[in-house]
């Protein structure tokens, strides 16, 4: 459930665009949060209280000084800028087991229940399963919900983006009927297929990606959301926005572990 | 995401990257472990008007409040949680600490808003929630504070240099927003982050504006350990207990019966 923060926080969303993560291979979708956050400095307004995320807990991720360090996080929390109609859910813990379809339902009810013009889903998947035709060419892809189609279609032709193509439901035996397959993409087809059904208006933006040091692919994606939502100025001359536009948040250090010790080398 | 060495390692724990194409049948094992965590196993005789919460969780923890705080004198047991899971290890010896299945209550006799719970059974990820439901859900959330002392593996936690060079055992704290006493040790830093019952106690406390405090021991040692167990003692002078403290002398001798119990079961040839 949302609880929202401060006596002045407010519980509705009308017409503000939603992003928030699936939790995916390589965690883009959660890295690309953490920098929408960080870069434009958005204040938390609420948590999102559930069962059905792994507890954690640790001081401000975003934490710019001394004085903002000591603010305690927790694993699923909404932060807002209404400058740019923009409210952001960012979850920092794995599903646990067999309660990810219950997320789905309480994510999507708080969807309708807070009036959010249109969700935006960051996800990923994995590229070691492209198939022959997908390994050429851009790794993004975006998914549209018939609702959200009538609005934003048009936009997605003129960015000249690649929709997720769907694959055969068995390969080599019946290449007639194709299904959506998303591996590696935790909840984004079921919280798609869903929002499809429930007439919800939701894009998915993907990319296809490996485990590993996943700053780059966040930084892709992220890039790739910018395309469409412009909520950082290019000032230079490319098209595109790079890596120095986004302010990467102090939690990304140490990403790898501790220092190594000296005596093993 | 992958380590420095590029491989991907799974937690052990029962958290899922659910996808539909890994749903598969309840193992035998699976329906066992769930029929154990519904049933509901709970004994409660405390009032709702609590003020003080002291959670001590792991062995290390819950020794020292055994040894500067309890004793059969000033407290009372008045309730008990009792949770099952694929790693509770069920024990037929009686000794001074709670049995690895428990988590029991004590009350102060001379001030029944003080409660005092030692957890020293692994609460899994999948009955936090409700292990939190059975016990809070029945205190006021005015006026109350947590205090949870806990202990974690040093090399959890992350610093530029190797782990190897601090010097553990070592305190660090996470507090609420609400939280406004000082505390004793310096604030946990970023990246860094706790799990388990600790964090699932604290998050409650951060969204229903209750002031608490945790106080994480990081050690490299995993079994019960004077040195780990006294790195707490900075603990005993803050607000909260300051006035629950034991006399110095009782305290070692206690510390000393706590040690001496834990070898005699830990010695393989007994």
């Amino acid at each position: 459930m949302f609880v929202p923060c401060g006596t002045a926080a407010r519980r509705d969303f009308k017409g503000f665009t939603l992003l928030m993560p699936s939790v995916s291979v390589g965690n883009v979708g959660q890295l690309v949060i953490d920098l929408v956050i960080s870069t434009l400095d958005m204040p938390k307004v609420g948590y999102f209280y559930t069962d059905c995320l792994v507890p954690m807990v640790g001081n401000n991720p975003y934490a710019t000084a001394e004085e903002n360090s000591t603010e305690l996080s927790i694993n699923a929390e909404v932060y807002s800028l209404p400058s740019k109609k923009l409210v952001v859910l960012q979850i920092r813990s794995p599903f646990i087991k067999n309660k990810y379809r219950s997320f789905c339902q309480t994510v999507l009810s708080w969807v309708k229940s807070s009036k959010c013009a249109r969700v935006i889903l960051l996800s990923s998947s994995h590229a070691y399963q492209r198939d022959d035709q997908q390994l050429h060419g851009t790794p993004l892809r975006y998914l549209l919900s018939p609702t959200i189609q009538k609005t934003v279609g048009d936009q997605m032709q003129k960015l000249n983006w690649k929709e997720m193509e769907k694959v055969a439901a068995y390969p080599e035996i019946n290449n007639a009927e194709k299904v959506l397959h998303i591996p590696g993409g935790g909840i984004t087809k079921l919280l798609f297929t869903e929002s499809c059904s429930k007439e919800i208006p939701m894009a998915v933006l993907l990319k296809f990606c490996s485990e590993g040091d996943n700053i780059p692919d966040a930084l892709a994606l992220v890039n790739y959301l910018n395309e469409w939502l412009q909520l950082i100025k290019n000032e230079s001359s490319s098209t595109t926005t790079t890596a120095s536009h986004w302010k990467i948040p102090s939690s990304w250090r140490l990403l790898f572990g501790s220092g190594l010790p000296p005596a093993l080398f | 995401m992958a380590t420095f060495f590029g491989e991907v390692v799974t937690a052990l724990s029962r958290a899922g990257v659910d996808e539909e194409e890994a749903e598969r049948e309840e193992t035998p094992e699976d329906l066992e472990i769930r029929r154990e965590l519904e049933k509901k196993r709970c004994r409660r005789r405390w009032g709702r008007d609590l003020l003080t919460l002291v959670l001590p969780t792991g062995c290390n923890a819950v020794a020292f409040l055994s040894s500067f705080i309890l004793d059969s004198v000033r407290w009372e047991v008045v309730g008990a949680v009792s949770l099952w899971n694929e790693w509770c290890r069920t024990l037929d010896a009686t000794n001074v600490l709670p049995t690895d299945s428990f988590c029991l209550f004590y009350r102060l006799i001379s001030d029944p808003t003080v409660l005092l719970c030692q957890c020293n059974c692994h609460v899994a990820e999948d009955q936090q929630f409700q292990w939190l439901e059975k016990v809070f859900g029945y205190i006021q959330k005015k006026d109350l504070q947590v205090i949870i002392l806990s202990t974690c593996p040093v090399t959890n936690y992350k610093t530029p240099e190797s782990t190897l060079t601090l010097p553990s055992p070592f305190l660090k704290a996470l507090k609420t927003k609400e939280f406004k006493d000082t505390i004793c040790c310096p604030l946990l830093e970023q990246p860094n982050i706790v799990q388990d019952l600790p964090a699932a106690v604290l998050s409650y406390c951060q969204v229903w504006q209750i002031p608490a405090v945790l106080y994480q021991c990081y050690t490299d040692v995993i079994k019960l350990d004077t040195v780990t167990i006294e790195t707490f003692k900075p603990v005993l002078s803050s607000k909260i207990m300051a006035s629950l403290v034991k006399d110095v002398p009782e305290s070692t001798e206690m510390l000393k019966k706590l040690l001496a119990t834990n070898e005699i079961h830990n010695n393989i040839y007994t």
